[in-house]
């Protein structure tokens, strides 16, 4: 298990101040202006040394994803625009470090943004965490009080703004040009690609969106140093990282813990196991509701990362780990996750507007068993006619949990299709945490 | 793709005026985004006159936007309808949105919905006859290690069930909310059994071991 001095959030539970005071006495903003004397590229070069892939879903590396940027600004500002519109199902993490951490996000936008010669970070956040953007507004304001951003940033000669901009309610959102067009005042509906946002972003400037816990991390990572945090975790999978334990266990809980932590040792360990126990398992989906679910026979091995879940045909997603016992209805659970991404499809893509809701139909009749056998091949089909078919993502996102139930449980689907058949439907169950 | 009603015209204001207390947080907003990009402060502006308007937006309201971010009537319309925290038509004082996606729906959001059906009468989108109330299902609030989740207004109510939901509603009918988060008495998203981590930090207030060595040998050559 990761050792407490090892946990880069020390205060992600919230018991200590999560103002500057406390912050600085926890190390943040201790050296800024040292580690602001290195050169933009010695920066993006300690971040690229850590390993550090992104925190968000996609798993990008983060000093790969900075060098990106121009090299020098021309006539158009550079801005760093931070994803705190976390609404991916199972997924709470960056709403600790809003809460409790919100001078970690702060200081990683100064020390990104200068690595990227950015004027600006806009922290986008989603609209429904208002307590949070409240902390997180008077720690940006605590930071200006304090001459730690704005103009000559911690005396470093940099002047760098942070602006809080909050959503509304709209998953699609962080789709990272989707949170683009949004921040620019309208639909958040993705942007094609190219131009990349490091060419053509916000404003029509150079830009980088990145995760709140991926900028969350890089001060302390500076500080302590690259080789300390890959050191930790598993080649090309290195570091710490916050995980959402949710569903069937009998204790959920946020929880930091190294890359690479076995699902099991890491359920049992922090969340206090399966309800019911680990041969009570039906199955998890491992790192959010876009990654296909896993079945008991994977989970009961495989470990918590990039690479090894990619392997299992899952994802490591943003680590939020859904747990689904016996007790689980695992085709209406599915079905609502098929329900949320019709809700949330922004409409501009064909496959994906119609698809979503198609989808959606079936597998409600699919919860009944109202179906032919056939029709789970014509779902897979169409599944594959969504993915890959869209502007951004959300249409894999969509996909991905249906192909999951199919490829782990067909036969759920057969049986309640043969009882229907039969005249003996399967009630759809309600679920109750038990 | 979501729709969402608009208030019937015999329930729209005339004119909508912003407060003074509004004006000065516009200039606060405005001042955020570069000059001519004015239209990004469409959403904050949004927020802004539901919150001087009872929790919802009225015609007029989007209107007052639209002159005052120098942008066609429809553009902001559109915004307001796509983002699903915008209301168009009247609330309930104790505007309840309630998640029902997997993660909420595994841990009991079935008996929070019922409860709700229960005590209150209502369905989705449905509206006490005394104006108290009013319900909206939601997709995942982001809170989902602290399963089930009703928001009421602003704040988050965690660790729901059939009980802390009778609880909840009877406090606010009283005109009483509870302390936001857990209903149950966890702190924030630990194990409601106890930190598995962290604990001997507690004692150093969080200081950890490597940054207390790191600031002994600077002695005091911070910044």
């Amino acid at each position: 298990m990761l050792k407490d001095d090892d946990r880069i959030f020390t205060n992600v539970y919230g018991w200590f101040d999560w103002g500057l005071d406390g912050a600085r006495k926890r190390g943040d903003w201790s050296n800024t202006k040292a580690l602001l004397a290195q050169t933009p590229e010695e920066l993006v070069e300690a971040v690229k040394a850590s390993g550090l892939r992104g925190r968000g879903g996609a798993g990008f590396p983060t000093g790969l994803k900075w060098s990106f940027m121009p090299k020098e600004v021309k006539e158009k500002p550079h801005y760093l625009v931070v994803n705190a519109d976390e609404s991916e199902p199972g997924t709470c993490k960056d709403r600790d470090i809003l809460r409790h951490e919100p001078h970690k996000l702060i200081e990683g936008c100064l020390i990104g943004g200068y690595s990227m010669r950015a004027k600006a970070a806009y922290i986008y956040i989603r609209g429904e965490f208002y307590n949070e953007a409240q902390n997180l507004q008077a720690a940006i304001d605590q930071a200006y009080d304090a001459g730690l951003i704005g103009k000559n940033a911690c005396g470093s000669g940099y002047d760098f703004d942070v602006f809080l901009h909050r959503g509304a309610g709209a998953y699609i959102c962080g789709e990272e040009t989707a949170l683009l067009e949004s921040l620019e005042g309208k639909k958040g509906q993705p942007r094609l690609k190219p131009p990349f946002p490091a060419g053509v972003g916000l404003y029509g400037c150079p830009t980088t969106v990145n995760n709140v816990e991926s900028i969350a991390v890089v001060p302390t990572i500076l500080r302590r140093g690259p080789e300390w945090f890959a050191a930790l975790g598993r080649p090309k999978n290195s570091g710490t990282k916050l995980f959402c334990i949710s569903g069937h266990v009998n204790n959920p809980c946020n929880v930091e813990e190294e890359l690479g932590i076995p699902l099991r040792e890491l359920i049992d360990k922090h969340a206090g196991g399966v309800i019911g126990g680990w041969d009570n398992l039906l199955g998890v989906i491992p790192g959010g509701s876009s990654v296909p679910v896993l079945p008991k026979s994977i989970c009961d091995d495989v470990l918590m990362d990039f690479d090894s879940l990619r392997e299992v045909r899952s994802g490591l997603g943003t680590a939020a780990v859904i747990v689904m016992n016996q007790s689980t209805d695992i085709v209406k659970a599915i079905a609502r996750l098929s329900a949320f991404y019709k809700h949330e499809s922004c409409g501009q893509c064909t496959p994906c507007r119609e698809g979503t809701g198609w989808m959606w139909r079936v597998m409600e009749r699919m919860v009944r068993g109202e179906a032919d056998v056939d029709e789970i091949d014509v779902l897979e089909e169409v599944s594959r006619q969504i993915e890959g078919h869209t502007i951004c993502a959300l249409g894999d996102a969509a996909a991905w949990p249906v192909q999951g139930l199919i490829r782990h449980f067909r036969p759920e689907m057969e049986r309640r299709i043969a009882a229907y058949k039969a005249g003996k439907p399967v009630m759809p169950t309600a679920q109750a945490a038990e | 793709m979501s729709s969402k009603p608009i208030a019937e015209d015999k329930d729209q204001p005339a004119s909508f005026t912003w407060t003074p207390q509004s004006e000065k947080q516009i200039a606060v907003i405005l001042a955020k985004y570069p000059e001519g990009r004015q239209s990004s402060a469409v959403l904050p502006l949004l927020d802004l006159a539901q919150r001087q308007h009872d929790n919802w937006i009225p015609l007029a309201a989007i209107d007052a936007i639209a002159a005052r971010l120098d942008m066609a009537r429809i553009r902001v319309l559109e915004v307001a309808t796509f983002y699903t925290m915008y209301n168009l038509a009247p609330v309930g004082k104790w505007f309840l949105q309630a998640c029902t996606t997997t993660p909420c729906w595994l841990r009991g959001s079935d008996q929070m919905m019922r409860c709700i059906k229960d005590k209150l009468g209502l369905d989705n989108h449905g509206r006490t006859a005394d104006g108290q109330f009013s319900l909206l299902e939601v997709e995942c609030l982001g809170a989902c290690v602290n399963a089930p989740i009703l928001q009421v207004n602003d704040d988050f109510y965690e660790d729901m069930d059939y009980e802390t939901t009778a609880t909840l509603i009877d406090a606010l009918k009283r005109g009483e909310p509870p302390v936001v988060g857990s209903m149950k008495g966890r702190q924030t998203s630990q194990s409601i059994a106890g930190p598995t981590s962290l604990e001997s930090l507690k004692k150093s207030d969080g200081v950890p071991a490597w940054f207390a060595g790191q600031k002994a040998a600077a002695a005091g050559g911070d910044d």
